[in-house]
């Protein structure tokens, strides 16, 4: 396991608190379409939250209230006890998102991706920030791709890089939107490995938007399911694995039936 | 009702963004390879073409003028007529149309598909404004390019005028008489005029190709839009101006 603890680790980071997200209310609609309804959950600082639910049930549309991408209809999030709908609050909580479609710059070679956060907000000098990035790609097992640009990467490489990027910004809140879901089995392990871990070694605040029942079971400390905007389950994932409400256990352990496949029954 | 809250939300949007990468003017010096890059992009992808268009543009009004004084017999003077035509109008309006094409569609083509592919949404969560990154270093070189390339126009089109004017049979004038009248009826001000206003073309051009390009929503397809919105809008904007900065600089 490229385990943090193997190699000197450059991460300079500062004893930051850990800090909360609150999602209270959240309402959003887009026109006529209504995607959240009425959502309301907290995060504790330096958990692990895992968000699952279908497709199209409002996952990454939460997540981007939370960065302050979205502004709720109505209802708000707190980040640090700070309205994510500011500005401000941005600059004084560092939040790192790892998007779904990772997010590229796609003029920048992989190696100036890592390297422009820590650029911009000078965090380090050149010397510095070589170490930072080439520590993230290890990591990752993308020491080979520094030089390479994001077209010529492959589904899953890109979103290893879209998480180193995210690794080099030392985030307090850590946002992944479905981090494993183009990975080999192998690699969707590790990136669970490297989630929890950041969460020992920094106690990072964690929210995981995924569908990988593996991730959530093994490092989630609560796991919400939102399905059509609604939040139906809320609680620690060891009481997923015996769900009382069927939907949940159908959402999670969906059978295979060939007698009676579930796209006919839209038919009747 | 619906296109005139389009066009006053596009131009507050448009005046917020302004402010905006002006708040960042003192992160210039730090984004000097930035700057330099656009001016480079800026200079190189329009410098042949404005050479070349204002070469003919030169030419052709030394030939109507010359056919049209033909009557009067006061061909002595085209000197006077490329001259002032091109420093006050031609030049500068020129040079801020070949911007918009080659230069205006590049930048909203490209912000464009950095917003449609979440990059932009990406530096804001990295708390790198786009304003500050994408916008200023470009308002800037366009600060500084255009006026330059509208110099090259107005040197280049004259030539071009002196040139016609020596090989026209209908003509006929030695480009040093040429030259003596463009100089006596061109003055430096005239000069500096229009050089002000390719500056204010260019970055009109530049700040709007850039928020159409940030405010592009929707799918790749968008992308296109994008483009030719900004173009068209650049467009008549540059005439508007014009005609504007032409009453307040007679
Ligand atoms: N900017 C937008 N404008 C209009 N509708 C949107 C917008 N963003 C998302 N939606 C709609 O909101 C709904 C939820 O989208 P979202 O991307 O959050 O789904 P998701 O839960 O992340 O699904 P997936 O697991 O497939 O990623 C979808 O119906 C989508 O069409
Ligand atoms: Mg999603």
């Amino acid at each position: 396991m490229p385990s943090a603890s193997h190699t000197r680790n450059p991460f300079t980071h500062v004893e930051t608190p850990a800090v909360g997200v609150a999602v209270e209310h959240l309402t959003k609609n887009f026109g006529s379409l209504k995607v959240l309804k009425d959502v309301s959950f907290t995060v504790e600082p330096g958990e692990i939250f895992v968000l699952m639910g279908p497709s199209g049930s409002g996952k990454s549309v939460l997540l981007k209230h939370v960065v302050g991408l979205e502004y709720p209809t109505s209802g708000r999030v707190m980040v640090d006890g700070h309205d994510a709908a500011s500005e401000l609050t941005r600059e004084r909580v560092r939040m790192a998102l790892v998007f779904q479609s990772g997010a590229l710059f796609n003029s920048l070679s992989v190696y100036d991706n890592l390297a422009l956060y820590p650029r911009e907000h000078r965090v380090a000098d050149e010397a510095g920030i070589r170490e930072k990035v080439m520590h993230a790609l290890r990591i990752l097992s993308l020491e080979g791709a520094a030089r390479k640009f994001p077209a010529d990467l492959s589904g899953g490489m890109k979103k290893r890089v879209a998480i180193a990027r995210a690794l080099v910004m030392e985030p307090q809140l850590m946002l992944y939107d479905e981090p494993t879901s183009e990975l080999d089995p192998v690699m969707s392990a590790t990136i669970s490995e490297i989630i929890a871990s950041l969460r020992e070694e920094y106690h990072v605040t964690t929210i995981v938007v995924s569908h990988d029942r593996d991730l959530a079971l093994n490092i989630a400390d609560r796991v919400g399911i939102l399905m059509d905007g609604k939040l139906i389950f809320l609680g620690p994932p060891s009481e997923l694995r015996e769900p009382k409400d069927p939907v949940v256990a159908d959402f999670l352990a969906p059978k295979i039936d060939l007698q009676h496949p579930r796209f006919k029954k839209l038919e009747t | 009702m619906k296109q005139i809250t389009a066009i006053l939300e596009g131009f507050g949007s448009t005046l917020l963004l302004l402010l905006r990468a002006l708040s960042f003017s003192g992160t210039l010096v730090r984004q000097r390879a930035r700057f330099f890059e656009q001016c480079y992009l800026i200079g190189y992808t329009t410098l042949p073409i404005v050479a070349i268009l204002s070469f003919f543009i030169g030419s052709v009004l030394a030939l109507q003028a010359g056919y049209s004084m033909q009557n009067f017999g006061t061909q002595q003077f085209i000197g006077s007529l490329v001259g002032l035509s091109m420093a006050r109008e031609l030049g500068p309006v020129m040079v801020a149309i070949l911007v918009a094409g080659r230069v205006g569609s590049a930048i909203a083509a490209e912000l464009a598909s950095m917003k449609v592919y979440q990059e932009v949404d990406a530096l804001e969560t990295m708390n790198i404004p786009p304003a500050r990154m994408l916008v200023l270093p470009r308002l800037a070189a366009a600060l500084v390019m255009v006026p330059v390339l509208a110099l090259i126009g107005d040197l280049v089109g004259w030539f071009g005028g002196a040139l016609v004017s020596k090989y026209t049979s209908i003509i006929s004038i030695e480009p040093e008489a040429y030259f003596a009248v463009l100089r006596r009826y061109t003055h430096f001000k005239d000069v500096v005029n229009g050089l002000l206003k390719a500056e204010v073309f260019g970055f009109v051009v530049v700040l709007v190709c850039c928020n159409i390009g940030l405010n592009t929503r929707g799918g790749p397809r968008e992308i296109g839009a994008s483009v030719t919105r900004a173009v068209v809008t650049s467009l008549i904007l540059i005439l508007v101006v014009d005609y504007f900065l032409t009453q307040v600089l007679m």
